[in-house]
């Protein structure tokens, strides 16, 4: 990372060098949940993050998609989280499923905000203004 | 500039930094820089059930990209210094 600041700024650097080889989330413009050890960045926050897996979340389900070894396009970053490993990454109440069980409830919910997008639409096109 | 010289100067105080996403984390700032990127510490996302992800996240660092607010604290802000400095930069530029 090139040295931006004044001396100054020795302590104020917006670094993610403290986040190294630490577990980390990251938070993706598309709403995925991405989680890992981050091995190196660069000034775009581009990242590579080992031992990568997807968090999905549904509700009260979720599962752990993984994914192995990742680059990370700084642009779509929208977040990096540093995992406090002393305490529970999700409430109590959510339960573990399968990532076939995950997908079905993805479906699920993504056929219920097309069906309510769906009628929005038709009221909206009853409102004669 | 001026802005991030603002904020240098905010560092230490509790801020509530709202996304473009709608995610909006309270937290103390640690650090900012040339691109307006937020380092907060001791954070807790407002509205927690909605983003039960970010239970164990206490510290993060936030693309200034997709910052949409920085709320302040009123007593925090000294709306005549940042006028002037405005103006003068204005001028300058």
């Amino acid at each position: 990372m090139s040295w931006s600041g004044g001396p100054d700024d020795i302590f104020l650097s917006t670094s993610l060098a403290s986040y190294l080889d630490k577990k980390i989330l990251v938070l993706l413009r598309d709403g995925r949940k991405l989680m890992g050890l981050l091995r190196s960045f660069d000034q775009f926050a581009n990242a590579v993050l080992e031992g990568a897996c997807e968090r999905v979340i549904v509700g009260d389900l979720y599962c752990d998609i993984p994914l192995g070894l990742y680059i990370i396009r700084g642009e779509n970053v929208v977040l990096i989280g540093e995992l406090d490993l002393e305490r529970e990454e999700l409430p109590p109440h959510m339960t573990c499923v399968s990532a076939a069980e995950i997908k079905r409830a993805q479906k699920a919910e993504r056929d219920a905000s097309d069906l309510k997008g769906s009628m929005r639409k038709r009221m909206e096109f009853l409102d004669m203004d | 500039q001026l802005f991030f010289s603002y904020f240098k100067d905010l560092v230490g105080r509790e801020v509530t930094v709202e996304l473009k996403n709608d995610l909006a984390i309270r937290g103390t700032l640690h650090s900012v820089d040339q691109y307006l990127n937020i380092k907060l510490e001791n954070t807790r996302v407002v509205d927690q059930d909605k983003y039960p992800h970010m239970l164990s996240v206490r510290n993060c660092f936030i693309r200034g990209s997709v910052v949409r607010y920085v709320q302040l604290p009123p007593e925090g802000v000294d709306v005549e210094l940042l006028h002037d400095a405005t103006r003068r930069e204005a001028r300058g530029g």
